[in-house]
């Protein structure tokens, strides 16, 4: 019988070492003579517990253990204190690290401004705030003029509003999303890139080509995603002020707190006013509108890293109001009126986004998330005598699952969506109602051998109640084919409902009629856009003259199977109708940067674009497009010394010949001619940082005040049948002088 | 006859216990020799290349290598012998897998972390960096 418990204790002896109730291991410091590696006195303990240790003279310690211990604290005079994750008992072997040496790690290699990124597979860049603090003011419309790949334009000679365009097509085509829900659509599509200021953004992510499947079936040219400021890194206090000779005044304020441990919330207002008039080409037209915007944003912001669960939840209000017209329109007296032309556009938002996101703490690479939006738009706006109204209900919903198949060279994404919108309009005297509601479920798998090869290949299958059910392939290939080069490759297809009305209400301000030829089609009697869009990139990075440099070739094809056709080329008519024939858009691009020494970096880019659709009345060019531009951009920082530093930064832009819609049909005074020839723009900007706290900037647009001489056409009779707004293609406000100061405290 | 079965019974039961052991995402450290952000490249794709291991994370710093594996389809030294056969040392506590000379030459120069020049240029390297700022 003793035999019996004797061998049924020795059997259970493996046991009894599997619950060990301590836990070892060696602190060492690797300058250490290579035989005696172990720190003596090291200080050991487990995290938010009063259970510790020391380590004896060879650097080994022994701990008592317990299942919930998760996470061990290493601490040493001198060196940098460091949290360990432990999984398993098996004893640990862990390096110290010199304090000054991490001083050194942080600031080994300068991150560039743009970076350009050799490994991802689609073709991205991020834009990080650095960047974006060159365009100082003021808006997400704004912050792309220092960048090659995104095109701003002037939708406009009414609303000053900038219009950004991608692979030669304008915004509605770009899927442009906040935190990766889709934000600027429906009824924001026109001045939504105004709503988000700048100070705002944290990172901008721009996806050249088809994009992923994950954030929906609508984007078509590329992807824009926006990374709003974090309660939890950004400064607790943060104030920008801005002030422009064109009467413009800014004001941003940002507050975080962090309420506990796990929770931060951040209060951000954003005011914007503009109360004086300017009409420095003497048409009686106002050159840039009256302005007034209140933008207060709210985040909530949980991070438990242990449990892996991270939130964000916003909300927003944004009342944007805005007046334009002649420059003795008063709307008390004159609106509805004759009197005199004006205009005033007043819209109103709610937002409203929760995102939970859960990483499996055992499992790294697999993880759960959660999208919800909400949003209620309401613009009210009226055109002289015709009359705007949208509004646009949203709800916007993702369930995302990130997992592996086998090991981490081949991942996943998968998940379901739904989506909602309601739309009501009044269109001049018509009305007109919509609801699209859509689900549908997404695959994205993306595969790395680790070396030189990578894909991403996704599909999405969707049921819409107007466009029917239909599935949305996208795939991205990228190749290392020798040192320092990668090639990407990129297919995909991209479907949307076109919102004419809001898309293009810069068109309202004019004479012109609506026609929209019916083709019984489910949206205002039209058919869904349709298109593939197919590229290559080639960049390769290289060193000249012992500074690093890189080159970019981009080639992408967008190809329509349908379009809706916005054909103005009649100045009496804006006509809607589905596309019969080609409509093609090709873009080529090739940008050089290049680091000229410490401190000063110069960014070229040259771009051709062929953007090509058959009209009713032929094949033509798209109006307005110039087909070269050409973007160079100077930036130059002295030493960053104790946080006191100068920045300057030249962008120079050559826009080339564009042509004009038909105007020939009008009388002889209002024609324009069929093209207009190239112009060149010029921007400054110098900031100077006194301290971490504070810097003030100055800078000028516009430089060579180069100016389109009669943007309205017809602004002698508004009312009159020759009026229109709509054919800008340069600026209309000159030379233009801002200044602002940034203070933050950490 | 008794005690047999009993000693059997209680065997078995161990056995099967052990069995259970074998965690599908079995999370297993240890220590492997290298330098820089080439050698990590490399041990990551040796680890991850051998079937059942799911996730590989090497620190260039600590030396650590954190695996995430299928103890069913994989022991952990056939994992350490494919990171040896690209080259890399392992430092386990008891005792040291050492890559074959053939194996080591194999490495990119700059990766020689048996050489202390190699190791003490990677250093240098971040210092020489902080003096140019």
């Amino acid at each position: 019988m003793k035999t019996k418990i004797l061998n049924s204790f020795l059997l259970f002896i493996p046991y009894i070492i599997f619950s060990q109730t301590t836990f070892k291991g060696m602190i060492m410091d690797k300058n250490n003579p290579k035989d005696n590696l172990g720190v003596e006195g090291v200080s050991v303990h487990w995290l938010n517990t009063n259970v510790g240790t020391t380590t004896n003279e060879k650097g080994w310690f022994t701990i008592p253990y317990k299942e919930e211990y998760k996470k061990l604290v290493v601490s040493y005079i001198g060196y940098k204190t460091d949290t360990l994750t432990i999984t398993n008992l098996k004893p640990i072997h862990h390096f110290l690290t010199l304090e000054s040496e991490l001083d050194e790690i942080t600031i080994e290699s300068k991150r560039n401004a743009v970076q350009k990124n050799s490994f991802a597979t689609a073709n991205i860049f991020t834009v990080n705030s650095e960047e974006l603090l060159k365009a100082a003011c003021c808006n997400l419309a704004e912050s792309f003029e220092t960048n090659p790949s995104i095109d701003v334009s002037f939708s406009d000679a009414l609303t000053g509003t900038r219009q950004i365009q991608m692979l030669g097509l304008k915004s509605p085509y770009i899927l442009i999303t906040q935190e990766n829900v889709p934000s600027i659509r429906g009824a924001s599509q026109a001045y939504g890139l105004t709503f988000t200021p700048g100070t705002w953004v944290g990172s901008i992510q721009i996806s050249k080509g088809a994009g992923t499947v994950v954030n929906g079936y609508e984007s078509i040219s590329g992807q824009i995603n926006t990374e709003l400021v974090k309660p939890f890194s950004d400064n607790t206090l943060f104030v920008n002020g801005y002030a422009n000779r064109n009467g413009r005044l800014e004001l941003n304020t940002h507050f975080n707190q962090k309420i506990s441990e796990k929770w931060s919330t951040g209060l951000y207002l954003h005011g914007n006013y503009r109360g004086e008039k300017f009409d420095n080409n003497g048409d009686n037209f106002l050159d840039m509108p009256l302005a007034n915007q209140i933008n207060i944003m709210n985040r909530w912001q949980y991070t438990d890293a242990e449990k892996g669960w991270v939130s964000f939840i916003n909300f927003r209000y944004l009342s944007d109001d805005k007046q334009t017209g002649e420059i003795d329109f008063n709307p008390e007296s004159d609106k509805g009126t004759t009197n005199a032309w004006g205009s005033e556009i007043d819209t109103k938002r709610f937002d409203f986004t929760a995102k939970v996101g859960y990483v499996f703490p055992e499992l790294p690479f697999q993880s759960f998330g959660f999208q919800f939006a909400y949003s209620n738009h309401q613009q009210e706006s009226y055109f002289g005598l015709r009359n705007y109204n949208i509004s646009h209900e949203s709800i916007y919903s993702n369930l995302l699952f990130n997992s592996i198949i086998g090991d981490t060279r081949n991942k996943f994404k998968t998940g379901i969506s739904f989506t909602h919108d309601g739309y009501n309009e009044d269109v001049f005297t018509n009305t007109y109602n919509r609801v699209e509601n859509s689900v549908g479920a997404f695959f994205e798998y993306a595969f790395d051998n680790l070396n030189n090869f990578s894909y991403t290949a996704g599909l999405r299958v969707d049921h819409h109640n107007l466009l029917g059910t239909f599935i949305t392939p996208r795939l991205h290939f990228r190749y290392v084919p020798w040192e320092k080069a990668t090639l990407r490759a990129s297919v995909g297809r991209g479907i949307r409902s076109a919102n004419i009305f809001a898309e293009n209400q810069q068109l309202f301000a004019s004479s012109r009629q609506l026609n929209i030829e019916n083709a019984n089609g489910n949206i205002y009697g039209l058919d869904p856009e349709i298109a593939w869009n197919y590229g290559f990139s080639y960049l390769q990075k290289f060193n000249l003259f012992g500074q690093k440099a890189d080159i970019t070739l981009d080639y992408y094809v967008t190809d329509f199977e349908n379009q809706i056709v916005v054909d103005w080329e009649n100045p009496q008519e804006i006509n809607f109708y589905n596309l019969e024939g080609r409509s093609i858009a090709n873009s080529f691009q090739v940008e050089v940067n290049y680091n000229l020494a410490e401190g000063l970096d110069v960014r070229t880019a040259y771009k051709y674009f062929d953007v090509i659709t058959d009209y009713k009345s032929g094949r033509l060019q798209k109006p307005l497009q110039p087909r070269n531009r050409f973007f160079a951009n100077l930036s130059y920082e002295t030493n960053n010394d104790n946080f006191n530093q100068w920045r300057f930064d030249v962008t120079f832009n050559a826009v080339g010949a564009q042509r004009l819609p038909n105007t020939s049909a009008n009388p002889v005074q209002y024609q324009l001619p069929a093209s207009v020839n190239g112009f060149e723009l010029l921007n400054s900007q110098i900031t100077k940082v006194f301290s971490k706290k504070f810097e003030v900037y100055i800078g000028a647009e516009n430089i060579t005040n180069t100016r389109q001489q009669n943007p309205v056409l017809g602004s002698d009779n508004p009312f009159g049948s020759n009026f229109d707004t709509s054919i800008v293609y340069a600026p209309i406000f000159g030379r233009m002088i801002y200044t602002g100061f940034r203070f933050k405290i950490n | 006859m008794k005690k047999i079965i009993l000693i059997a019974i209680v065997s078995i039961l161990s056995f099967t216990a052990n069995a259970q052991e074998k965690n599908k995402n079995a999370k297993v450290t240890f220590e492997v020799d290298g330098v820089c952000g080439m050698c990590k490249k490399r041990i990551e794709t040796a680890a991850l290349k051998t079937k059942g291991v799911k996730f590989a994370l090497w620190n260039v710093k600590t030396h650590q290598l954190n695996l995430i594996m299928d103890e069913r389809k994989v022991e952990v030294g056939t994992v350490q012998q494919n990171i040896a056969n690209v080259g890399h040392d392992i430092i386990l506590k008891d005792k040291k897998i050492t890559a074959t000379l053939k194996a080591y030459n194999s490495v990119n120069p700059c990766c020689k972390y048996r050489d202390e020049k190699v190791v003490l240029e990677h250093e240098g390297g971040m210092k020489m960096h902080k003096k140019q700022n």
